[in-house]
């Protein structure tokens, strides 16, 4: 059994937030992934977000495919229904369970495996639908279930831990990202957690398509030298191109004027405040962003934190002109024309 | 040779060459003999190809009502040089040669008994019109009215049928009928020999609708309830969604904002477009995609997954010639256990078979109602026959009383009330346990839907007894599926008979009318039509009840005689094969022949 559950218990003083949870309440089971797992940093910070932002956890529905970050779904936000599909097949199903009802906040779950090798056709049209999701992928250019072969984000000439070195070039999800007209594209590390909520606050305040790459390192085969997903690689090498705070419905708070700092209003009303690290970086600037990327990574280094952003993000749901309630939530008065109309449409046929 | 005198029971064949703009006006011969009361059933036989290739319409004309194809031609309207020899070879000993006469053609190139009807199609056209798209275009309407002249047909009717199509187009409407009579003048004059094929004003139309049968599913889905419908292109399924998008356009719409109460999503490929309906049936939705087998192929990885978690969808397969790319847009009922046993590891589909539009629309909606009941994929298998030709059948009819089976949804107020919620346990019986939709409730009913083994939780688990109650139980549920799936129809013989014979789909209409030859000629068969797989216990008890069945399919292999042999246990020498499968839809010449012949060997062997 690679089943746990975690037990019930918790500090009676543990803080409540304004929907009445605990961080507890926003945890999953126990995690079977390797101990130092990146992937668990990201679950983490999963329930740090759900929790700060007030979402409640049965509004919540969780997807994923099949890999080792795929199996995370169930180790955050246990009252929700999760649903751990197909390998590579995430984005459909989550669009399907999306147009049945737009009134929940859905985490698409994947890894470099299951989005930019066998799922790189579903990534690219769920980006391009504008699916209003979280999208996570967990990468670690590596495939870790099967025991540490090459995934296709594995930089060419990065060492496996058998030896073997990776002749073919590395597919970057973030740049494949903004080209598809996502809009809302941001890099994270499990490692800085400071950098990741924030992002994942923003992706889930966001209108449309929002896409987190995050490195993870897999501690089990590619966290060694020659690889470039190792913690210590990663920690060398990573260029923060913004800090964000995520600023919920509230009322905002700040503290005295700050020439860095850049508020992005979304479309729920909420606030989004980049703090600049890189005085010439615009976040709302899709082209810059892209040459941004390229620029670091031809560097030899990695692009993190928000790269992309567009306020005025447009979902699926928009395009297809669908009612505003959920269509599952349809009965027959409103989806079956009956009879009266039937005879219209025999009386035309004849 | 005597030629052949027939009124109201020929079949005449077009052949054309695709793109040329022929689909519409043999489209009016048809509808106009209907219109005179006469039953017609048209079918088109056409390339995989967007122009320049040949293609044909055989319309079957039968005052008696056959709706399958009869076989044989009586009359070729030959309008395609390309495929001359074979249309000329076709026709049946005493028939009829109708051909463009412009450019003559060498004696040999006509058969000495068949009739030849010559009209200059093509110089009248270019002396009449100065554009070359109209000299075109109106080729095909002269003939209808030399077609209506030489059958004494009304030309009052083709003229109101040209009026609705051109309803608000007066200049169009005009030049249809100047064309129509052009046609009808130079048949008079010239084509003084006279045709033997007569169309007369019956009254066996009735009450009967001309509607294809991807159509007629769209409206299925509408009536049914579907809310999201994802698809792929593909012949002969395409207009499946794009019906029911036509449809949801009119009927769909909410009148106070104009939005959408449905949503379609042309898809990246068929995986994508099940893998939405299957996110879409897990949250709640009815939902369904179209596609051909091709489509069912790629489809399969879901399929497993939505038996496995037990995920409603419905899937309308519109079957076409296989294997691999085969004859994209010709028939064939070659997808059936490609179907009913789609994916990995021990799977079994519930499969629903229509023989008309009617039934495409019922079963439709029926399946929608199945999915959810059944909690599993259902499957509405038609073909191409039914799917893209239009066919005679009677008046949609739907029960206003209806009401949507949801299935087994908990909802928030019974997770409330404390019931026991256990995503896989079977608490009724009946092999259907109970689901939650996301979103339900803050505390309970959450579930974790998975492809792998779980407990009757939903939790995770690699114990085999938990595997083994789990597919166990998916074997009592397809059983109930067998009592609540459309149940065979029964078509009795004239007299008591030992023989039995097992058809289903569109091989329905051409059997019906063989069953009365067979009859006529002395050879008794009680028939029985499928409606779906599983089979009910009706199936077992007409297969114990003969000692010799006759199994008519549209397939090389004879899959539903496999079916029924893997399913029932029936021993294989019970089951006699009658198999067509050359892309082109059953005939009861066919059926009528090859029974004769299997019942006459079965006489003379000792047995």
């Amino acid at each position: 059994m690679t089943y746990l559950a975690k037990p019930k218990l918790h500090h009676p003083s543990l803080a409540k937030n304004r929907v009445g949870y605990t961080r507890r309440d926003y945890e999953g089971k126990v995690s079977t992934l390797c101990a130092g797992c990146g992937h668990d940093s990201v679950s983490s910070a999963i329930v740090q977000a759900c929790w700060q932002l007030d979402i409640e956890p049965h509004r919540v529905a969780k997807l994923s495919g099949i890999g080792c970050s795929s199996k995370t779904p169930d180790y955050f936000l246990g009252a929700s229904h999760g649903f751990n599909t197909v390998h590579g097949r995430m984005p459909s199903v989550l669009t399907g369970a999306n147009l049945a009802n737009r009134g929940l906040l859905y985490l698409g779950i994947s890894g470099d495996g299951d989005s930019a090798s066998i799922g790189l056709g579903q990534f690219a049209h769920a980006m391009r639908r504008g699916v209003r999701m979280v999208y996570i992928v967990e990468n670690n250019g590596v495939y870790g279930l099967t025991k540490g072969q090459f995934s296709a984000t594995a930089d060419r000439g990065s060492v496996a831990k058998k030896g073997a070195v990776n002749h073919d070039a590395a597919i970057d999800l973030v740049s494949l990202a903004l080209q598809l007209g996502a809009t809302y594209v941001a890099r994270g590390f499990s490692g800085d957690k400071a950098q990741l909520v924030p992002l994942i606050e923003g992706a889930i305040r966001h209108g449309g398509a929002a896409f987190i790459d995050v490195i993870s390192p897999c501690v089990a085969f590619n966290n060694h030298a020659g690889s470039t997903r190792s913690y210590d690689y990663v920690r060398e090498h990573n260029e923060a191109v913004s800090r964000i705070d995520f600023i919920d419905l509230a009322p905002e708070q700040t503290v005295g004027a700050d020439e860095d700092l850049v508020c992005v209003p979304q479309h729920d009303g909420s606030t989004m405040r980049l703090r600049r690290v890189k005085p010439d970086y615009d976040a709302t600037d899709r082209i810059a962003a892209m040459n941004q990327v390229q620029a670091l990574h031809a560097a030899g280094e990695i692009a993190t934190g928000l790269l992309y952003v567009d306020p005025e993000a447009r979902d699926l749901h928009l395009g297809l002109n669908t009612v505003a309630w959920p269509l599952n939530t349809l009965g027959e008065a409103e989806l079956c024309p009956g009879g009266e109309v039937l005879e219209k449409i025999n009386a035309g046929l004849r | 040779m005597s030629r052949i005198e027939a009124v109201n029971d020929f079949v005449v064949k077009f052949a054309n060459v695709n793109g040329s703009g022929s689909a519409s006006a043999n489209e009016l011969f048809a509808k106009a003999i209907l219109r005179m009361g006469v039953p017609v059933s048209p079918r088109n036989i056409f390339p995989s190809n967007i122009q320049g290739l040949p293609t044909w319409y055989e319309v079957r004309v039968s005052e008696a009502g056959w709706l399958g194809r009869r076989g044989g031609v009586d009359m070729m309207v030959a309008m395609n040089p390309q495929t001359w020899d074979q249309d000329v070879k076709e026709i049946s000993p005493g028939g009829y040669l109708f051909y463009d006469s412009t450019k003559p053609l060498p004696p040999e190139a006509f058969r000495k008994d068949v009739e030849v009807i010559a009209m200059p199609v093509t110089a009248i056209c270019n002396a009449t019109y100065e554009d070359s798209r109209q000299r075109q275009l109106f080729k095909n309407i002269m003939v209808l009215g030399a077609l209506s002249q030489l059958m004494d047909m009304d030309p009052a009717v083709i003229e109101r049928l040209f009026a609705e199509q051109y309803r608000g187009k007066e200049k169009l409407l005009d030049s249809n009928v100047r064309a129509l009579h052009a046609g009808r003048e130079f048949a008079r004059d010239h084509l003084t020999q006279g045709l033997g094929l007569k169309v007369r004003r019956a009254d066996k139309v009735g009450n009967r609708i001309f509607l294809d049968g991807n159509s007629a599913a769209a409206l299925g889905c509408v009536y049914g309830g579907a809310t999201v419908c994802a698809w792929y292109p593909i012949t002969p399924s395409s207009s499946v969604a794009e019906a029911f998008d036509k449809y949801c356009s009119k009927y769909r719409v909410d009148p106070a904002t104009g939005q959408h109460r449905y949503a379609i999503v042309q898809a990246e490929d068929e995986i994508a477009s099940i893998g939405m309906i299957t996110g879409a049936g897990w949250n709640g939705a009815r939902a369904f995609t179209a596609t051909s087998g091709p489509g069912v192929s790629l489809m399969t990885e879901f399929l497993g997954l939505a038996y496995f978690a037990e995920i409603p969808l419905t899937i309308i397969d519109v079957q076409r010639g296989g294997p691999s790319t085969g004859m994209p847009t010709r028939t064939q009922q070659a997808d059936l256990i490609s179907s009913a046993y789609a994916s990995h590891g021990d799977t079994k589909h519930v499969l629903l078979l229509p023989q008309d539009p009617r039934e495409c629309f019922e079963h439709a909606a029926a399946a929608l109602d199945l999915a959810d009941r059944l909690q599993t994929p259902v499957f509405v298998m038609t073909d191409l026959d039914i799917g893209m030709n239009q066919r005679l059948c009677e008046p949609l009819a739907w029960d206003e009383s209806r009401t949507y089976d949801r299935g087994k949804v908990m909802t928030a107020e019974e997770l409330e009330a404390g019931k026991d919620f256990g995503r896989y346990k079977d608490v009724d019986g009946d092999g259907i346990p109970w689901r939650t939709l996301p979103g339900t409730h803050p505390t309970r009913g959450a579930y974790f839907t998975r492809g792998t083994t779980r407990d009757e939780y939903a939790r995770y688990s690699e114990a085999g007894p938990d595997y083994l109650r789990n597919v166990e139980r998916l074997l009592r549920k397809f059983a109930t599926a067998a009592t609540l799936v459309p149940q065979p129809v029964l078509k009795p013989a004239a007299q008591k008979t030992r023989l039995g014979v097992i058809y289903f789909g569109s091989t329905a209409p051409a059997m019906d009318e063989a069953l009365e030859a067979l009859d006529a000629a002395d050879i008794h068969l009680d028939g029985l039509r499928l409606r779906a797989f599983p089979f009910p216990q009706s199936v077992r008890d007409f297969i114990a009840a003969h000692d010799q069945v006759f199994v008519v399919e549209q397939n090389r292999d004879a899959q539903m005689r496999t079916l029924l042999i893997n399913e029932l246990e029936v021993a294989p020498a019970r089951l006699t094969k009658v198999l067509h499968f050359d892309g082109t839809p059953i005939t009861a010449r066919f059926i009528t022949q090859a029974i004769t012949r299997h019942v006459h060997a079965l006489a003379t062997t000792p047995r």
